[in-house]
């Protein structure tokens, strides 16, 4: 008797889906791409949106789009909670969320678990689909396939899989048993990456974590870079490309672009920000004058960084250089 | 004498039970520092891997997240967690290091909720890289704080399996064979899990404490052999490789 999860699939596609949604949808030509935040969150990011951030939940995070989702108050998202951080944190404090798929969400890994998070889950505001780290990068691996499924050997055995949405299988050639993984195709992805070209192609140091993957599962992609560079500094030296122009639909520049998470090679956290956030977080009333201070308040990112300060911003800097 | 916290002990005592020369996978907070004071000590050719996909980092101080830029440092490769995972998934993971909010007498973690899941009293963070390192490395070595809630007969929430319901059960349930939990490190004791049964035992108690006071904090009928011994308190090496790895105490000052 196989088994199968009891959560509810949060996103499904098939593979004539995904095959064409890539024909009709997906640019083939060299078109520039840039524009900016609230136009691309206006363009892509609609209410009930299947939403997946690239990076691990505080690195390599994208926050001016997470902030301007907020900021234009985009309700019932479903997000991706491939260890999801202060990216997930913050939508919630934004009231953005409906449902997410979770592998390690609600939590600051050594700084201890959301209060906001918590609060979210626990009343019910938000209900939860439980999934892995390696199950939700193998869903993703599945769409950028073009497959339906993959199958693995996780999930076994664990009430993890009780409160996922899988399904166990037989192997056809052996008959061992296996998990099956449904392909996930996010409406729109949010990666920032250290460098890009106006025609989207990417580049990212140290880990993928799975945004290369990432961006070919999913119908919209929105990138911010540290830095758009010419394409020269693609077509010079090929192997930098993480995640080629044709995934990719809107580009646009985002220096500190993760604050307040850590970008590697650029800038570590900033710690004192992310605790002030938590500890506000420990009421909805608090909270809510934190998203006045740093999000509803200020036009876009350049003028939360005004607030910032470039005082912080260096020090940060020289922070990543210490390690 | 020396002296040192429950959790310098817990460090120490947890990174004893890494070989060198080994892969382990390791969870944030203090598995991270077990391994990174086996490396420090006894195990200088130990090989880390961080789920969001870094292998073999050469750590320069404590990371915050499992994913940092310090996780990375002169890594030999930074690859992603289908990277990581996939090879556990082929075999070449021998140990993986976990953290829980509750173990149950047969390795089972709980890191999702404690109560019902669709309203729960505890929401926690959930499986994380847990469940894939757990199901997928060959030895699991976890290590949870020691009280009768914490270490209950059986998790309210299996997150991560470990021998699940005794033995032949995670070859049953699907998982790859010869796998499962190996040690578990508390703040009182180091356990093992009988062979037959697949139930946890006691190996050695930490020093000062008790069996009797080991017996009264676990939730369950934990096996007691007869030859328990001490626990060796952590050394002055140990001590000062501790204090480097983690100057402001962030974990082992908790």
């Amino acid at each position: 008797m196989l088994r199968k999860g009891q959560g509810e699939l949060l996103s499904s596609c098939t593979v004539d889906e995904i095959r064409d949604w890539n024909r009709k949808h997906k640019l083939r030509g060299l078109v520039d791409k840039v524009t900016t935040v609230s136009s691309a969150v206006e363009k892509y990011v609609k209410d009930g949106t299947y939403l997946a951030i690239g990076g691990f939940g505080h690195i390599r995070i994208s926050m001016p789009l997470i902030y301007e989702i907020v900021r234009q108050r985009v309700k019932h998202l479903r997000v991706s909670g491939h260890t999801a951080v202060h990216d997930l944190d913050v939508l919630i404090a934004g009231d953005c969320v409906d449902a997410v798929d979770v592998a390690y969400a609600f939590a600051y890994e050594t700084r201890g678990l959301s209060k906001n998070g918590r609060r979210a889950v626990e009343s019910g505001r938000i209900k939860c689909v439980e999934w892995t780290n390696a199950s939700l990068s193998w869903r993703i691996k599945a769409a950028a396939m073009g497959l339906p499924f993959l199958p693995a050997r996780n999930l076994l055995g664990s009430d993890t899989f009780e409160y996922s949405a899988a399904k166990e299988m037989e192997c056809p050639f052996t008959g061992q048993k296996l998990v099956a993984l449904p392909a996930l195709m996010p409406d729109v992805s949010i990666i920032h990456v250290h460098y890009a070209d106006k025609y989207g192609n990417c580049s990212i140091r140290g880990t993928t974590v799975k945004d290369d993957d990432l961006a070919k599962a999913s119908k919209r992609v929105i990138v911010t870079a540290e830095r758009i560079v010419p394409d020269t500094f693609f077509r010079d030296n090929p192997e930098r490309t993480t995640i080629p122009y044709f995934c990719v639909d809107a580009v646009i520049e985002a220096p500190h672009g993760s604050h307040p998470g850590n970008m590697p090679h650029e800038y570590y956290f900033d710690e004192s920000h992310i605790r002030g956030y938590l500890k506000a977080g420990a009421n909805e009333g608090s909270l809510q004058e934190y998203l006045d201070k740093w999000v509803y308040s200020v036009k876009d990112f350049d003028e939360y960084l005004d607030l910032v300060g470039s005082k912080k911003l260096k020090e940060l800097r020289q922070l990543e250089e210490l390690r | 004498m020396t002296s040192y916290t429950s959790i310098e002990l817990m460090a120490a005592v947890a990174s004893h039970q890494l070989e060198d020369g080994k892969i382990v996978g390791v969870g944030t907070g203090l598995p991270m520092i077990a391994g990174l004071l086996a490396q420090k000590t006894h195990a200088p050719n130990l090989i880390i891997f961080f789920e969001a996909g870094s292998i073999a980092p050469q750590v320069p101080t404590l990371p915050i997240s499992v994913g940092d830029s310090r996780c990375a440092h002169k890594a030999v490769a930074a690859t992603g967690l289908a990277g990581i995972m996939e090879t556990g998934q082929r075999g070449m993971i021998d140990y993986a290091f976990l953290g829980g909010a509750e173990v149950d007498m047969y390795g089972n973690i709980n890191s999702t909720v404690i109560g019902d899941h669709d309203s729960p009293k505890v929401r926690l963070p959930g499986s994380g890289g847990a469940n894939d390192f757990g199901s997928l490395s060959w030895r699991t070595i976890i290590i949870a704080r020691h009280d009768k809630a914490k270490l209950p007969e059986k998790v309210s929430f299996i997150t991560t399996p470990g021998y699940i319901e005794g033995p032949g059960a995670r070859e049953k349930a699907g998982l790859p064979k010869g796998t499962g939990p190996y040690k578990v490190i508390t703040n009182l004791a180091l356990m093992g899990f009988d062979e037959e049964t697949c139930r946890m035992k006691l190996i050695s108690v930490h020093p000062g404490v008790t069996v009797d006071q080991v017996k009264e904090n676990t939730g369950f009928d934990l096996i007691i052999p007869e030859d328990v011994s001490i626990s060796s308190a952590p050394t002055e090496e140990e001590l000062s490789a501790l204090r480097q790895i983690d100057p402001d105490g962030i974990i082992i000052g908790k």
